[in-house]
């Protein structure tokens, strides 16, 4: 394993595929007690048709980041601190109110957690497809009934003509989600964020709704920042993933390389604590302790109150990022050349899928 | 929909049958009205005489029977204080009662609903503050020291609108507001606590994922969200406002239901009295019977259920 010493920023690629760049994004929160630091220097980047997994455990800025992207996080005690958010070429935070208006729904959008929430209940749900069409296309109404029910049918909704009419609350929940997706997508965003977009539904719709995104995917090379706490879904949507952790991205790489060799102890903890089918345990493992307050955050690595294999190294500074291969890296200081602590060959054996 | 309003009804006819028996009931408890119209030097054999002409002489059931049978045929009573039949009086002094308390209402919804949603949407800046100082003072002002003190200020010292009496607009600025004041305050922080409970939901993030322009959020999605509970106060007002005019027509001299009332009182005049209060209690429920039904367009759940 080869490990050079890179900066952060290197984890953004330029490419002309990219669609999305991130870069040393800081999202705070001034509260009258302390200053919460949700999202806090991460850098990524998004291709065309690729689809990048946030995981990490509640609470570590998964949505923050999502609503960063979006400039929409919560004001007054919400800012955006610095950083770089280009998408399509432009750095999102340099523009007005006005012009993040084009941006939003355009460009980049948004599928939220909860459907059962997400939809006006006083309007029905043609009113609120059109709106979204209406703020786009400037159409007389025909036409845009003609679009809304496109919408509809793309997310395979059965009969759209006669959904129009109906209100958010006479929908089941996989329907409800469809319809949100459906105003998410429906003015051709090239960027989408799915923020759990399936904890709310059952096993089965939680399948179908996947696949659905994945079509719409191949059929439009849309771009997916898919925001999970469960690696399970990252394996069967993802492309690469980056690990949230405390508000970093701590390891981010190829979903292949991460799950054979994860190079972050956290990394590894999380996908030991997967079920896996073919294993009989008797208890799942899990990650002892809770991650640090985004209000309070430890010196050194953020990782290290919790970690097994933490040196004094670890608690006193914040490692670099570390890079192994084609964009896989991590912020661990074990992969340091000069680490003195347990090898990191050593650590918890990489339990990936076989194969 | 149908079986809906239909429910509605039945429940506000049975509010009515208790209600005028609570009304019958007051009305005797508060003493002989005989007391107020003669004085000492009435004879024994009169007072029995008008005691069987008024009928109250009978049993109190068999008062309360003839109270009802009268009622439904529209016969509200002859007022023992102005020998006259109390249809008659009211109908001349209800338009003006309604005159104002329409005008107060209009005067408290075109304040109250743009200041309160403004006040979430700007909340914590000075408009905030100084809305929520407004309200505080209408909320705990009394409305007849709110009435005086307008009536000082605009038309004793600064001389721009008449003190008292009916005439065109400018009489009813003063009553009009000062009769509106405290339903404003209450609408107000109702119309801006709803609101910010509705700008915090998911379906407004998803409004603003799309792209919608802020003003548009506010006014399509929130408003409209955020009405039902402001709703519901406004119309209760609306019956508030008559029965409030009571002491605002007192002091300004407006000459309405209110003033029939009070006078009515005073003199004992309890068949007047009883007439007003069925009145009153019949705008009461007939205005919650519509509102239900406005809320049921409002929001389409209550429609379905």
């Amino acid at each position: 394993m080869t490990t050079t010493v890179q900066q952060t920023d290197s984890a953004v690629e330029t490419n002309d595929e990219v669609i999305l760049a991130v870069n040393d994004l800081r999202t705070y929160i001034f509260t009258r007690a302390a200053t919460v630091k949700a999202v806090d220097g991460i850098s990524f980047s998004l291709r065309k048709g690729e689809t990048l997994g946030i995981v990490g455990e509640s609470g570590c800025g998964k949505t923050m980041t999502a609503l960063s992207l979006l400039r929409l996080v919560p004001r007054p005690a919400g800012r955006i601190v610095t950083g770089e958010i280009v998408l399509n070429g432009e750095d999102i935070l340099q523009k007005s109110e006005d012009e993040m208006r084009d941006v939003r729904g355009r460009q980049i959008s948004m599928i939220l957690q909860d459907p059962q929430t997400s939809l006006n209940p006083v309007f029905t749900i043609g009113n609120q497809l059109r709106e979204a069409l209406g703020i786009a296309h400037k159409e007389n109404k025909r036409s845009m009934l003609g679009r809304a029910v496109d919408a509809l049918r793309s997310v395979n909704v059965a009969a759209p003509e006669r959904r129009l009419d109906d209100y958010p609350h006479q929908m089941s929940g996989g329907m409800k989600q469809r319809v949100v997706g459906a105003i998410a997508m429906s003015c051709e965003p090239g960027v989408i964020i799915a923020d759990e977009p399936t904890t709310a539904l059952d096993v089965t719709i939680q399948l179908q709704y996947l696949r659905l995104l994945k079509e719409i995917q191949a059929n439009t090379g849309l771009g997916i920042i898919f925001i999970t706490h469960d690696f399970g879904v990252v394996a069967r949507m993802c492309d690469r993933v980056a690990v949230m952790y405390a508000g970093r991205i701590i390891e981010q790489g190829e979903v292949r390389d991460i799950f054979n060799a994860p190079a972050h102890p956290y990394t590894q903890a999380l996908i030991n604590s997967v079920p896996k089918l073919e294993q009989r345990v008797g208890r799942l493992y899990q990650i002892d302790g809770q991650p640090p307050l985004l209000s309070n955050l430890p010196e050194g690595c953020r990782f290290a109150p919790r970690c097994a294999y933490a040196s004094d190294q670890c608690l006193e500074s914040y490692p670099q990022s570390y890079h192994m291969k084609d964009g896989h890296y991590a912020d661990c200081w074990a992969l340091d050349p000069a680490w003195q602590g347990t090898p990191i060959a050593e650590f918890i054996a990489p339990t990936g899928r076989t194969g | 929909m149908q079986r809906f309003i239909i429910l509605r009804l039945l429940q506000g006819l049975l509010a009515v049958f208790v209600i005028s028996l609570i009304v019958f009931a007051l009305s005797r408890v508060a003493g002989d009205p005989l007391a107020a119209i003669l004085d000492d030097e009435s004879g024994k054999e009169q007072i029995e005489l008008l005691r069987k002409q008024w009928g109250l002489d009978q049993p109190l059931h068999i008062q309360y029977l003839t109270y009802m049978r009268r009622l439904l045929t529209g016969d509200l009573g002859t007022s023992f204080k102005w020998d006259r039949p109390v249809a008659e009086l009211i109908a001349e002094k209800l338009p003006a009662t309604i005159q104002l308390s329409a005008f107060a209402l209009i005067i408290t919804g075109v304040i109250a609903f743009p200041i309160g949603v403004l006040s979430a949407v700007k909340k914590d800046s000075w408009f905030d503050t100084g809305g929520k100082m407004f309200a505080i003072l209408g909320q705990s002002a009394p409305t007849f020291a709110v009435g005086l003190i307008l009536m000082w200020i605009f038309a004793v010292q600064l001389g721009w609108l008449p003190t008292s009496g009916k005439g065109g607009l400018r009489y009813m600025l003063l009553p009009g507001f000062a009769l509106g004041y405290y339903n404003v305050a209450a609408i107000m922080r109702l119309t801006r606590s709803s609101m910010l409970d509705v700008l915090d939901t998911e379906y407004v993030k998803l409004a603003r994922i799309k792209g919608i322009p802020e003003w548009r959020i506010v006014w399509k999605h929130c408003f409209r969200n955020a009405l039902i509970v402001p709703l519901t106060y406004f119309s209760l007002i609306l019956a508030v406002l008559i029965t409030g005019s009571v002491v605002i027509e007192t002091i300004f001299a407006w000459p309405g239901i209110g003033q029939l009332v009070i006078q009515a009182i005073v003199s004992k005049d309890h068949i007047t009295v009883q007439a007003i209060v069925m009145l009153f209690a019949l705008l009461y429920i007939g205005i919650n019977i519509v509102t239900d039904i406005v809320y049921a367009y409002v929001d389409p759940r209550i429609r379905y259920s």
